[in-house]
C-alpha cells in the first residue's frame, strides 16, 4: 500500500510509560494510541454502545424463555403474577425513572462543567439506586418470609404474625402456589408437592432470575456512579472532558430500560 | 475386504428416494467440487511464476461473472431444496391407516408395546408393506430412534410425544441405534429391527413372552392379547381399566353430560378452547391435559381437573392415550363398548 | 544461516533488569502484539490438549469393542476434545492471535481502542481455561460440548457446572475482543483508509465481531440457566420439572450456529490475504468478498434450526430453516469463485502459506458442499447425528479454520518474530496435513451414510475397516501438526532475518519493521490507495525475475 506520512504531535513511549498510561476512566489526558481527543471520545462512546447491545442480548435470552412459556401457559401466568407485590414494583419503576432523569441532568452538568451540581446529581442518583435495591430486597424477603410461614419479613424476624395460608413462591422443593394447592391431585393422593414443577414455579423462577440479574447490574451501575462521583469530587471532569460521565450515564439508562421491560412483563400480566 | 458397501441396505419406501436425492447431490458436488480443483490446479501451473504467460490486462472484477456464479448455484440449491422439501413432507406425513406402536426410550434401552399389548425390549418387530407409526416418548433424557436401513430418525423427548412412520419393504434384521447422545452407555442403546411378513408378524404378536418392563419388574411380553380376545386391542383395554380405576370416567362421561368433556370422537379433531383458540387433540394435547389440565381448557368447562403429574408411568399414559384414541376409531366404533361395559368385562376376566 | 540481531526497538525487546520484571512486562502488557503472543502460547497449548483427547478417541475406535477406555472415560474424552477445541481453540483462535496482532497494524493505529480491555480479555480466557481444565482434572465432564438438556441439567453426574463456568467466562473474553475489534475498525483507521480500502482480513474480522457481540451473550445466559437448573433443581429445560428441553436447543444453537461463522469467517479473511499476495495481484471482486462476509454474518443468525430437523420441531419450521440454509451457501460459494479468479493471470508462487491457502479452498469446498447435503431436510434425517456430520464439520473446522490459522501463522510469522522458518519443512508439513486430514475424515462421510452414529464408544463390526482407516489418517495428521511446532520454534533462534517485507506484500503491517516497534507507527500513515494495490505489471515483473533456483 503506498503511503505518505503526516506529522502528528504524539510522543512515542516505551513499554513502561505505556503501562502507566491511564484508560478512559483515569485521566483527562489523551492516551498515547489516540490521535485526537475527539477520536478517544468516539471510541469510548461506541464501545459502550456495543457493550449495551451485548447486555440487551443477555437479557434477550431470558425474554425468549419468558415469551415461549407465557405463550404456552397464558392463564397460569396471569394467575401467578397476582402474587407479586405490584405497588412496590410500581414504586421501584418510578424510583428508577427519576434516577434516569438525574443521571441525564448530571451528564448535562458535566458537559457544562458545573462541578457542584454534578456531584449533587450523582449523589441523588446513588441514593435512588440504593432505594431501588432496598425495595427489591424487601420484596424478595417477603417471598422468603412467606415460605417460612410469616406474613412479612418483619414478622419473620420477630416471630410475629403468621401467614394464614400455605404459600411459598421461592422456586425449589418447598414451592407452593396457593391456587394450585386447592385443586391438585395431591389432595386426593397426597403424593406430590403442589406447584412443584408446574408453570407457576417457572414463572417465579424467571422472575427471580431476571430481576436478580437486573439487581446485579444495578450493583455494577452503583459502583460506576460511585466512581464517577469520586472522580467528580477530585475535579477530573471539565466542560472539555466529561466522557466517563456520558458513558456511565448510558449504562445507567440501559439498566433503567431493562427494568421498564421487566416491570410490565412480570407484574402486569393479565 | 469381502463386503465394502457405500450405501446401507434399502429396506423401506423412503430409502430409494433419499438415496436418489443423495446420488444427485453427489453428482452435482462432483461437477462443482470436482471441476473446480482442476481449474485451480491448471491456474496454479499455468500462472506459476516460472511460467511464461500473458499477464497483461488483469481483470479486477466482473459483474457478469459474479452474477453467473451467484445465480447458477442459487438455482441449483433451490432445486435441491424443493426436491428435499417434498420428500421431507412425505416423511413427516403418516398415512391415515397405520399400525401404531408405542416406544419408550430410557437410559439405556428401548421399550416397545404393540397394539395388542405385546411388549419387547431393544427389538422392534414390524410387518412389511404396511405403514407403521411409532409414537415415542422418553422417561429421562433425549434419545433418538434411528433405523439406517429405513433412512428414518426421530428424537425421542421426555415429557412429550414425537412420532415417526415408515413402511418396510424387505424382510430382514436391521440395526436400531440411539442417535442422540444420552449418557454413559449411549453406544449400547442399540438393538435390531425385525421386518417380517404380515402373517409372521401376526404369529409373533400372539406368541407370549417374558420381558422386563421399563419400571424394572418382570412382566408378560404378550400374554395380554390372549387374555380377552373378545375385545381386541388390549393396550386400549388396559387404558380403559385405568380410566375407570383413576376415576376419570366420573367426569368424562361418554354422553358428554359430565363435568369434563367426553372423550368419544375427541382424538384428531379440532376443539375450541376457552381463550378462543382451536387445538387439534393429538397425543401431545392429551398428554398435557392429563399431566397439566390447566394449560388448555376446553370452552364451556371449568378448570377443575387435578393434575396426574408424577402419578402415572409412561406406560400407563400410553395406555390411557391408546384408549382415548380407540374411542375415535371409526372402524371399531360400531363394536365399541362403553366405559362401563369394558370395566365390567375387565372385572369379570380378572376374577 | 545468518543469525544477526533483530532490529532494536521491536515490541519483543525490552530493557528489563530482572527476570521478574521481564515476566511482569509480559503479564501486564497492554501492547496488542504482546497480547497476541500471550494468546498464541495459550491457544496452541489448548490445541495440543484437544488434539491429545482426539487421539485417545481415535485409538479407542480402532476396534469395535471398548477395550482401551471405559464408556465413561470415552465420553469424557470426546467431550473434552469438543469443549477445548470449540471454546478454547476455534472460537478465539484466529481473532485473538492474528486479529489482535494485525488489526491495529492493518488499520494504521498504535493499538486497539481499549488496550486494557484487551489484556483483560486474555485473563478472562485464562480463567475460563482453568475452570475447564480443572473440570477435566477433577473427573471430567460427559455431556458432549453441546450440553443438551435434560441430560446436562439433571442426569449427568460429572463436572457440568465447572465446565459451564469455563465456557461462560471465556464467552466474555470473546465479547471483549469483539467490542475492541468493532470500535477499532470504526474509530482508529488511519487518514485516507476508507472502508473499501481495508484489507479483507479486517472486513471478515469485523463481521466476526458483530456475530460475537450479538450471539455470545445468549449462550452465556443459556448456560447460566442450565447451571441454575442443576444447582437448585428447578425446571427451565427439564420437562420433569416443568421445562422445555427444546428451548435449550433453540437458545444454544442461536449462538452456536453463528459461532461456526465466528470460527470460519476470520479464516476467509486470512485466505483472501494469502491468495492475493502469492498471486501478486489485486484480489478479484473485492466488494463481493467483503459483502459476502457480511451476508454470512447476517444470514448465519437465521439458520440455527437446521441443527434440530429431527428434534421434533414442526414441518414448517424445518422447511423455513432448510430454505435459509440453502441461501447461506451462496456467499461462501462467491468467495471460492473469486479466490479462484484471482489466480488468473497472476504470478503464483508455492510458498508455505500459499500451500495452506490452496489446501483450504479444496477442503472447504468439500465441507461446504456436504453442508448443503445436511441442509436438505430429507437427507439430514438420515445422516444427522452420524459420522457424516462429524466429517462435515471437521472439513469446515479443521480443513477450513485450522488450515487458515496455520497459513496465517506462517504468513505473518516473519512479521511477528522477525525471522523466517524453514521453507522446505513448511511445504512438507503442509502436504502431510492435507493428506492426513483427508485420510482421517473422508472415510467418515461413508461411515455416516452407512448409519454409524456419532459419540459411539462401541460399534458394530461392519464399520471397523473405515474406522481403522480414519484412525490411521489421524496419526499422519498428528505428525503433520507436530512438525511446524518444531521448525517454527527452532526458527526463533536459527531463522534467517526476515526483513520488513519478505513476501513483497502490500498492507500497512509490512511497512513497519519486523518485529514491529512497540507502538507500531512513529507517524500515523496516510493511505492513498486501495488494498492489494499491486501495480498491473507486478505479476509480469515477478515472473520475469524468476530464475531456476529461486523459491517456487
Amino acid at each position: 500500500m503506498a503511503t505518505t506520512t503526516t506529522t502528528q504531535g504524539s510522543e512515542v513511549q516505551g513499554h513502561e510509560a505505556h503501562a502507566d498510561h491511564g484508560h478512559a476512566g483515569h485521566g483527562r489526558e489523551l492516551q498515547h494510541h489516540f490521535e485526537t481527543p475527539q477520536q478517544q471520545k468516539e471510541a469510548a462512546t461506541l464501545g459502550m454502545w456495543v457493550f449495551l447491545v451485548t447486555e440487551l442480548m443477555l437479557f434477550g435470552g431470558i425474554f425468549m424463555a419468558y415469551a415461549v412459556y407465557r405463550w404456552a401457559f397464558p392463564d397460569i401466568w396471569a394467575e401467578a403474577a397476582h402474587h407479586l407485590n405490584t405497588p412496590l414494583g410500581a414504586v421501584n419503576t418510578v424510583v428508577l425513572l427519576v434516577s434516569s432523569l438525574t443521571v441525564a441532568l448530571a451528564v448535562n452538568a458535566a458537559e457544562e462543567g458545573r462541578k457542584q451540581r454534578l456531584i449533587r446529581l450523582l449523589g441523588v442518583t446513588m441514593v435512588l439506586g440504593v432505594a431501588f435495591l432496598g425495595i427489591k430486597a424487601y420484596e424478595y424477603s417477603e417471598k422468603f418470609a412467606h415460605c417460612a410461614g410469616y406474613k412479612t419479613p418483619i414478622a419473620w424476624a420477630t416471630s410475629g404474625t403468621p401467614l394464614g395460608e400455605t404459600e411459598c413462591l421461592v422456586p425449589g422443593r418447598a414451592f407452593v402456589f396457593p391456587e394450585a394447592h386447592g385443586t391438585t391431585a395431591a389432595d386426593v393422593h397426597n403424593e406430590v408437592t403442589p406447584g412443584q414443577g408446574s408453570p407457576y414455579q417457572l414463572f417465579y423462577l424467571l422472575y427471580f432470575i431476571s430481576t436478580g440479574l437486573h439487581a446485579v447490574h444495578m450493583l455494577i451501575g452503583l459502583s460506576i456512579v460511585g466512581m464517577l462521583t469520586f472522580m467528580a469530587v477530585r475535579g477530573v471532569f471539565t466542560a472539555a472532558y466529561s466522557t466517563p460521565v456520558e458513558i456511565g450515564g448510558l449504562y445507567w439508562h440501559l439498566i433503567d430500560i431493562i427494568w421498564v421491560f421487566l416491570f410490565p412483563l412480570f407484574y402486569l400480566v393479565h | 475386504m469381502p463386503d465394502f458397501p457405500l450405501f446401507p441396505e434399502q429396506a423401506s419406501t423412503f430409502a430409494g428416494p433419499i438415496d436418489a436425492l443423495y446420488g444427485v447431490l453427489i453428482a452435482l458436488s462432483l461437477i462443482f467440487g470436482g471441476i473446480l480443483p482442476f481449474i485451480i490446479l491448471y491456474l496454479m501451473v499455468r500462472y506459476h511464476r516460472s511460467q511464461k504467460a500473458d499477464r497483461t490486462n488483469q481483470p479486477e472484477g466482473s459483474l457478469p461473472l459474479e452474477l453467473t456464479w451467484t445465480i447458477i448455484p442459487l438455482v441449483l440449491v433451490l432445486g435441491v431444496f424443493f426436491w428435499g422439501a417434498f420428500l421431507y413432507i412425505d416423511i413427516r406425513t403418516p398415512p391415515e391407516r397405520n399400525l401404531e406402536i408405542y416406544v419408550i426410550g430410557k437410559q439405556w434401552m428401548w421399550h416397545a408395546q404393540h397394539p395388542n399389548g405385546k411388549r419387547e425390549n431393544n427389538e422392534l418387530h414390524v410387518p412389511i408393506n404396511q405403514p407403521v407409526k411409532l409414537v415415542m416418548t422418553s422417561q429421562d433424557v433425549i434419545h433418538s430412534f434411528y433405523i439406517p436401513a429405513f433412512r428414518v430418525k426421530q428424537d425421542v423427548l421426555p415429557g412429550r410425544y414425537t412420532t415417526m412412520w415408515f413402511e418396510a419393504t424387505q424382510t430382514g434384521e436391521y440395526h436400531l441405534f440411539c442417535a442422540e447422545y444420552c449418557g454413559t452407555e449411549h453406544s449400547r442403546m442399540v438393538g435390531r429391527v425385525v421386518a417380517m411378513s404380515l402373517a409372521d408378524y401376526e404369529r409373533w404378536l400372539t406368541t407370549p413372552g417374558e420381558i422386563i418392563l421399563p419400571d424394572g419388574s418382570a412382566g408378560a411380553g404378550g400374554g395380554d392379547s390372549t387374555l380377552i380376545p373378545s375385545i381386541g386391542d388390549p393396550m386400549a383395554l388396559a387404558g380403559a381399566q385405568l380410566f375407570t380405576n383413576l376415576g376419570c370416567v366420573g367426569c368424562h362421561r361418554d354422553d358428554g353430560a359430565g363435568i369434563g368433556p367426553s372423550m368419544v370422537g375427541l382424538y384428531g379433531v379440532e376443539t375450541r378452547m376457552q381463550d378462543g383458540s382451536l387445538v387439534t387433540a393429538d397425543e401431545n394435547y392429551l398428554r398435557e391435559s392429563i399431566l397439566n389440565p390447566g394449560a388448555k381448557i376446553v370452552a364451556g368447562y371449568a378448570n377443575v381437573m387435578p393434575s396426574y403429574d408424577g402419578q402415572l408411568s409412561e406406560d400407563q399414559l400410553n395406555q390411557l392415550i391408546a384408549y382415548i384414541k380407540s374411542l375415535s376409531d371409526s372402524e371399531s366404533a360400531s363394536t365399541r363398548l362403553s366405559n362401563a361395559q369394558i370395566a365390567s368385562v375387565v372385572a369379570d376376566e380378572l376374577k | 544461516m545468518a543469525t544477526t540481531a533483530l532490529p532494536s526497538r521491536g515490541y519483543l525487546e525490552d530493557d528489563t533488569p530482572t527476570v521478574w520484571a521481564w515476566i511482569k512486562s509480559w503479564l501486564f502488557t497492554v501492547d496488542h502484539k504482546r497480547i497476541a503472543i500471550l494468546y498464541l502460547l495459550a491457544i496452541n497449548f489448548y490445541f495440543l490438549l484437544g488434539g491429545l483427547a482426539a487421539s485417545v478417541v481415535r485409538i479407542e475406535l480402532i476396534t469395535p469393542q471398548g477395550d482401551l477406555l471405559s464408556s465413561d472415560l470415552y465420553n469424557r474424552a470426546f467431550t473434552l476434545h469438543g469443549i477445548i477445541m470449540v471454546f478454547f481453540f476455534l472460537i478465539p483462535g484466529i481473532p485473538a492471535v492474528l486479529g489482535n496482532f494485525l488489526i491495529p497494524l492493518m488499520v494504521g493505529a498504535r493499538d486497539m481502542a481499549f488496550p486494557r480491555l484487551n489484556l483483560f480479555s486474555w485473563y478472562l480466557y485464562m480463567i475460563g481455561g482453568i475452570f475447564a481444565l480443572s473440570a477435566a482434572v477433577f473427573g471430567g465432564v460427559d455431556t458432549g460440548w453441546t450440553f443438551y438438556t435434560p441430560f446436562s441439567s439433571t442426569y449427568s453426574n460429572s463436572n457440568v457446572i465447572l465446565t459451564i463456568a469455563g465456557a461462560f467466562v471465556m464467552g466474555f473474553s470473546s465479547i471483549a475482543t469483539g467490542v475492541n475489534f468493532i470500535v477499532t475498525t470504526h474509530t482508529m483507521r488511519a487518514p485516507g483508509l476508507t472502508w473499501f480500502r481495508l484489507p479483507l482480513f479486517v472486513w471478515s474480522s469485523y463481521a466476526t465481531s458483530l456475530i460475537i457481540v450479538l450471539a455470545t451473550p445468549v449462550v452465556g445466559i443459556t448456560l447460566l440457566l442450565v447451571a441454575i437448573e442443576r444447582i437448585w433443581g428447578v425446571g427451565i429445560f427439564d420437562p420433569a420439572l416443568g421445562g422445555d428441553p427444546l428451548l435449550f436447543q433453540h437458545l444454544f444453537w442461536f449462538y452456536s450456529h453463528p459461532a461456526v461463522y465466528i470460527m470460519i469467517l476470520p479464516g476467509f479473511g486470512v485466505i483472501s490475504e494469502l491468495i492475493s499476495t502469492f498471486s501478486r495481484k489485486r484480489i478479484f471482486g473485492y466488494e463481493f468478498i467483503a459483502f459476502s462476509s457480511m451476508a454470512i454474518a447476517i444470514i448465519g443468525f437465521l439458520v440455527w434450526g437446521h441443527h434440530m430437523f429431527v428434534s421434533g420441531q414442526s414441518v414448517y419450521a424445518g422447511l423455513v430453516f432448510s430454505f435459509i440454509t440453502m441461501l447461506v451457501a451462496i456467499p461462501s460459494a462467491i468467495k471460492v469463485f473469486n479466490w479462484t479468479a484471482t489466480l488468473y493471470k497472476g504470478s503464483i508462487s508455492y510458498r508455505t502459506p500459499m500451500l495452506y491457502a490452496l489446501g483450504f479452498i479444496g477442503l472447504f469446498v468439500i465441507g461446504g458442499l456436504t453442508g448443503i447435503f445436511l441442509g436438505v431436510v430429507a437427507i439430514d434425517i438420515h445422516v444427522t447425528d452420524t459420522y457424516f456430520v462429524v466429517a462435515h464439520f471437521h472439513y469446515v473446522m479443521v480443513g477450513g479454520t485450522i488450515m487458515a490459522y496455520l497459513g496465517g501463522i506462517h504468513f505473518w510469522w516473519p512479521k511477528m518474530t522477525g525471522r523466517m522458518y524453514n521453507e522446505v519443512w513448511g511445504g512438507i508439513s503442509a502436504l502431510i496435513i492435507f493428506v492426513g486430514f483427508n485420510m482421517t475424515f473422508f472415510p467418515q462421510f461413508v461411515l455416516g451414510y452407512l448409519g454409524m452414529p456419532r459419540r459411539y464408544h462401541v460399534y458394530p463390526q461392519e464399520f471397523q475397516v473405515l474406522h481403522v482407516l480414519s484412525s490411521a489418517g489421524s496419526t499422519v495428521l498428528a505428525i503433520g501438526f507436530i512438525i511446524p511446532l518444531v521448525y517454527l520454534t527452532l526458527s526463533l533462534w536459527k531463522g534467517k532475518l526476515a526483513g520488513d517485507n519478505p513476501w513483497d506484500a502490500t498492507g500497512l503491517e509490512w511497512t513497519v519493521s519486523s518485529p514491529p516497534p512497540a507502538h507500531n507507527f512513529d507517524e500515523i500513515p496516510v493511505v492513498t490507495t486501495e488494498a492489494y494495490a499491486y501495480p498491473p505489471e507486478a505479476a509480469e515483473r515477478d515472473a520475469a525475475a524468476w530464475r531456476p533456483g529461486s523459491p517456487l
